[in-house]
């Protein structure tokens, strides 16, 4: 009994705090501006089960798709054995889900089968990360936070599947011993090996079972609640994100209503704007970027597909798309704080572009949209390039001075070159 | 040129109305390579009879190179006074010479009031190809050549169009090589996004030159290029390898009418 209300004290404070922490993220990404991304929804279904729950962007790269496929249905399917811990830590039972006979046996065995695949693929990543060292895991903005982050998750993995293996090897054990409270449930494909590093005494292999069987519930409410400070997040993430992702052609960028109407009431003064939309022009910081790019940056498992893809980035320039969407996540998450701490009205002087993102950087990119088809979540780093450089351009008129004399000519010359209108024709004369 | 390019005002003044209009650009008018794939674009419209226009002193730069580097009024200046021009003359389809061009009017502009039918160059040879208006005959031959093509990202990437310009090339009975990062995963020639306009940021190479070296790993005999900007990336990158003897950088357009003769 007082195994059960404990039990049912951490699991409900886990929830409480995991709630309070996803709600501020939440809110954070409603300091976002306005975006519609609720047209078409079938096709926004289709888009997430496509790219989201089908992991389609990931077979690009063989090796990580594979390993993350199973590490991902293992995290999906397991979860269905978390259900019956729930309900045996409440009840106090003990594999309350015996009664399903021959098909008990199959899911305990596939949830085996897929813990020792999670296992292995973890062990894989953490060399690749740590031994052999992938170039996308490194870069300016993998500092010791993001790669110890990685590092963590992966080692918690490792940790949570050990124990629930050795959980189910104590409990065979027992099993087998005839041991009351352990009835003969499940089959063991990969536990019945881990026999050998149990103790022998009855009262010892309890202790293992249960030792086991709690430090893996308070793990994966531990994890939970480790998932809002984590890049780990995009498990839960990536499915809206794919959802709310951009259906239009890459290439299209967005017409600014704003500028419509003032361009329209120049060309025709005679027009009435529809909607008076005041406010920058632009990004400088965080708050005005769209709610759709906030939680781009939330969403962001910091992979480095779109910096190892970035032409700028190749040829050694300033620029990583990766490092656009953990500064746009850095800077909200303070700004969130700063909200929680100071109240909605503090301004700390600080902004996303300088502050975090420098002018070097956003220069540098050639819109090619290399980053945003990279991206396994649809995440779009180049839309954030964008309103950083409308901020520059529009608001401050700050350009480097060729881009000014580009723009200068389009405004004279209606070409980007300092050519004359009137020999725009010229091309027909010769051969 | 052999022939007169018709403008609009020429056909308007006569009361008639093209099937297509050729929106040429701003690299296409001024550039002195550009103006040569323009031209022969030109060529492919006469040599296979469609009735085709171009604006002439009133087309205008579409806005596109001011919309990638942040200047929205600019833009959108640009594009409504097109817009004004291009829905006065009553234009239902248009085929343009760059990839900018034709993503801006084709994704832009049907916000700000301009909904036309708009297709790349490629996509129009691609067209001539499938109906057999346009083969690979009476002119240079490519059969067996190396060619390797350069995905224009906002051919490419930016609208999914991979497969014409291909098409264009498959016609000639050439070796067609991919380079390692092809189609969507095609890498930038450097000039995109308003960069063609300024000079790079600090680096350890640029961008085109890493391009290049890759083209150049195919061991091609021609560059197959889609985009009057790439062309340029492209033909320096060439240039600096100092390989313009042995490797040709060309447009499909260009390509197409050396076949064909024209």
């Amino acid at each position: 009994m007082v195994a059960q209300i404990i039990f049912l004290v951490i699991t409900l404070a886990a929830i409480v705090l995991f709630t309070i922490n996803l709600r501020k993220i939440i809110r954070n990404i409603r300091l976002g501006k306005s975006a519609d991304r609720n047209d078409q929804p079938q096709k926004r279904l289709m888009t997430m089960l496509r790219v989201a729950f089908g992991q389609s962007k990931m077979v690009v790269r063989p090796i990580p798709a594979f390993l993350h496929f199973f590490v991902y249905i293992g995290f999906v399917i397991i979860n269905i054995e978390v259900v019956e811990i729930m309900i045996d830590g409440i009840f106090g039972t003990h594999r309350v889900f015996h009664g399903l006979g021959g098909l008990y046996d199959f899911l305990i065995a596939s949830f085996e089968i897929l813990a020792f695949t999670v296992w292995a693929a973890c062990i894989i990543f953490l060399i690749r990360r740590n031994v052999l060292k992938l170039k996308r895991f490194g870069g300016v903005e993998m500092t010791s936070w993001p790669k110890s982050d990685a590092n963590y998750i992966l080692i918690t993995e490792i940790l949570l599947m050990s124990a629930f293996l050795m959980m189910n090897a104590a409990d065979h054990q027992l099993q087998v011993l005839g041991s009351t409270h352990y009835i003969t449930a499940g089959a063991f494909p990969i536990s019945q090996y881990l026999v050998n590093l149990l103790p022998s005494s009855e009262s010892a292999l309890v202790a293992v079972e249960r030792g086991c069987w709690w430090f893996h519930i308070i793990g994966i409410l531990a994890f939970l609640n480790y998932l809002p400070y984590s890049k780990h997040f995009h498990i839960l993430f990536a499915f809206p994100n794919t959802y709310f992702s951009n259906l239009e052609p890459k290439g299209e960028f967005t017409n600014m209503a704003s500028v419509t109407n003032e361009v329209k009431a120049m060309l025709d003064p005679s027009f009435v704007p529809t909607e008076a939309e005041a406010g920058k022009f632009g990004a400088k910081d965080a708050t005005d970027l769209s709610w759709v790019n906030l939680m781009n940056a939330y969403t962001c498992t910091e992979c480095g597909r779109c910096t190892s893809v970035c032409p700028a980035n190749i040829t050694g320039k300033l620029l990583s798309p990766r490092k656009i969407m953990m500064d746009t996540r850095d800077r909200i998450t303070e700004i969130g704080k700063n909200i929680d701490q100071n109240g909605a009205e503090h301004q700390d002087g600080k902004s996303l572009l300088d502050d975090y993102i420098t002018r070097e950087e956003i220069w540098a990119c050639t819109s090619c949209n290399a980053c945003v088809e990279a991206c396994p979540v649809n995440i779009d780093p180049l839309q954030i390039i964008m309103e950083l450089r409308r901020f520059a351009v529009m608001e401050e008129s700050q350009a480097p001075a060729s881009i000014n004399a580009m723009l200068g000519n389009i405004e004279n010359n209606q070409a980007p070159w300092k050519y004359s209108p009137a020999d725009r024709f010229n091309w027909a004369q010769e051969d | 040129m052999e022939f007169k390019v018709p403008t609009m005002a020429e056909l308007m003044a006569a009361g008639e109305e093209p099937e297509i209009l050729f929106w040429v650009g701003c690299a296409g008018s001024y550039d002195e390579r550009a103006q040569k794939i323009t031209r022969d674009i030109c060529k492919i419209l006469h040599h296979v009879g469609i009735k085709y226009a171009v604006l002439g002193t009133e087309e205008s730069c579409t806005g596109d190179p001011a919309k990638r580097a942040g200047n929205e009024f600019l833009f959108q200046m640009q594009a409504m006074t097109n817009i004004e021009v291009l829905n006065a003359y009553n234009i239902k389809k248009i085929v343009t010479g760059c990839p900018h061009c034709f993503n801006t009017i084709k994704n832009e502009y049907p916000g700000l009031g301009g909904s036309y039918d708009v297709i790349h160059h490629t996509q129009l040879i691609q067209d001539l190809i499938n109906d057999g208006k346009l083969k690979a005959e009476g002119g240079e031959s490519f059969k067996g050549k190396k060619i390797t093509f350069h995905d224009p990202c906002y051919l490419g990437r930016g609208n999914g169009v991979y497969e014409a310009p291909r098409k264009a090339l498959e016609v000639l009975d050439a070796q067609l090589v991919e380079m390692k990062r092809c189609k969507s995963n095609g890498l930038c020639c450097g000039a995109g996004g308003a960069q063609m306009f300024k000079e790079p940021e600090k680096g350890k190479k640029d961008i085109n030159v890493e391009r290049i070296e890759e083209a150049l790993e195919t061991n091609p005999q021609f560059i197959a290029a889609g985009c009057p900007f790439c062309m340029t990336m492209l033909s320096d990158g060439i240039k600096l390898k100092d390989k313009e003897q042995e490797v040709k950088v060309l447009d499909i357009a260009e390509i197409t009418a050396r076949a064909n003769g024209l």
